[in-house]
């Protein structure tokens, strides 16, 4: 009996473990800066080069720092969302402009819609470092302390927005 | 209706395509031309680098990038790397370098905003016990199992003691065996 037992409940064991294994996201690194102030920033504006936004202007207020670029393709997928997130005012929505042309930049979003309060310009994915960003988009929750309380990587889904981060808005509000 | 191609006709033309590349190189023409083609990966194995202005901080720079993982493309270093992301952060280790910084500021910089996972040298901690450790649990668990089985077959070939008939047949044995040798 022994005999056929343990080597099933050891295939049993194996199998077990390829299920976790192929149902992780690798692509996903957790972010070590979950619960660390957002990294300070100081840059152009988009629309306006010759005003100059800083992170620190958005201490009282949550708000999200949404990573994109013109020349992303999954950005076009989570735009309607932010649109429709913009348009019902519960937060505001900073854009970061990752590594980008700006006259792509804004022509892209004159052709799809502009979400966010304000642009900022980061030409050369230095601040994209500062925050660890290594794909775009990616979607920072900011609490009124200026803490990153969520990162979203990759593109802003229905299901992510009421699941997580709608909900966490609203408690970091409350 | 087209005939059906017999063996012969195509065993024909292999032949002359032979020939016709004896007709145009010489033995000693066609060895050198193999030599060529079998040398020429050669000539392109080393991948051209950025020029660097510091060939010293380049060098540093690559010796740290070797040991960090790409997030974007994970299962290649950032000295390997040809993603934007990496050419990035090379050159953010560049600059870093260039202002005087040590390797393990660098390194700490990097794993402040990437995590744990940007090194392929995971440092060893509450998270990772389980993961430098495992491979000795399975060794120590392996060796056991190997101890305890050894032991349980020693006893199961143990040899049965002999019979009194045997005894006295073994001595018998034992004894001529003695008498032959004198």
């Amino acid at each position: 009996m022994m005999r056929f037992l343990l080597p099933l409940a050891a295939f049993i064991v194996l199998v077990g473990f390829l299920a976790v294994g192929l149902n992780l996201k690798p692509r996903e690194v957790p972010s070590p800066l979950i619960g660390k102030p957002a990294p300070v920033f100081q840059s152009q504006s988009l629309h306006e080069p010759e005003r100059i936004l800083a992170s620190k202007d958005n201490l009282g207020k949550v708000w999200l720092l949404n990573v994109w670029a013109s020349w992303c393709v999954s950005c076009r997928e989570e735009h309607p969302l932010l649109v429709e997130l913009a348009k019902s005012g519960i937060v505001p929505i900073y854009g970061l402009n990752y590594k980008d042309k700006r006259d792509l930049a804004l022509q892209w979003l004159s052709q799809y819609g502009d979400p966010y309060t304000v642009s900022v310009v980061d030409p050369e994915g230095r601040i994209g470092i500062d925050y660890g960003v290594y794909g775009v988009p990616e979607t920072y929750v900011i609490d009124k302390n200026g803490v990153i309380r969520h990162k979203q990587i990759g593109p802003v889904t229905v299901e992510s927005l009421e699941k997580k981060i709608l909900p966490l808005i609203k408690e970091l509000q409350g | 209706m087209n005939p059906v191609p017999s063996f012969e006709p195509l065993k024909n033309s292999f032949q002359q395509k032979i020939f016709s590349l004896r007709n145009i190189f010489s033995t000693k023409q066609f060895i050198l031309l193999l030599a060529l083609v079998l040398l020429s990966p050669l000539s392109w194995a080393e991948e051209a680098l950025p020029v660097a202005e510091d060939p010293a901080i380049e060098k540093r720079m690559l010796a740290l990038s070797e040991d960090l993982r790409c997030l974007v493309c994970q299962n290649e270093s950032l000295a390997g790397s040809r993603a934007d992301f990496a050419n990035d952060l090379r050159r953010e280790i560049r600059e870093q370098l260039k202002a005087n910084k040590s390797d393990q500021e660098i390194i700490d910089f990097l794993v402040s905003r990437y995590g744990d996972f940007v090194l392929y040298k995971p440092p060893v901690k509450p998270a990772t016990y389980l993961l430098w450790g495992g491979p000795f649990v399975f060794l120590l668990t392996g060796a056991g199992i190997l101890f305890f089985y050894l032991k349980r077959r020693r006893k199961q070939i143990e040899e049965p003691p002999l019979t009194e008939e045997q005894h006295r047949h073994a001595e018998t044995l034992l004894k001529e065996n003695k008498g032959n040798n004198a």
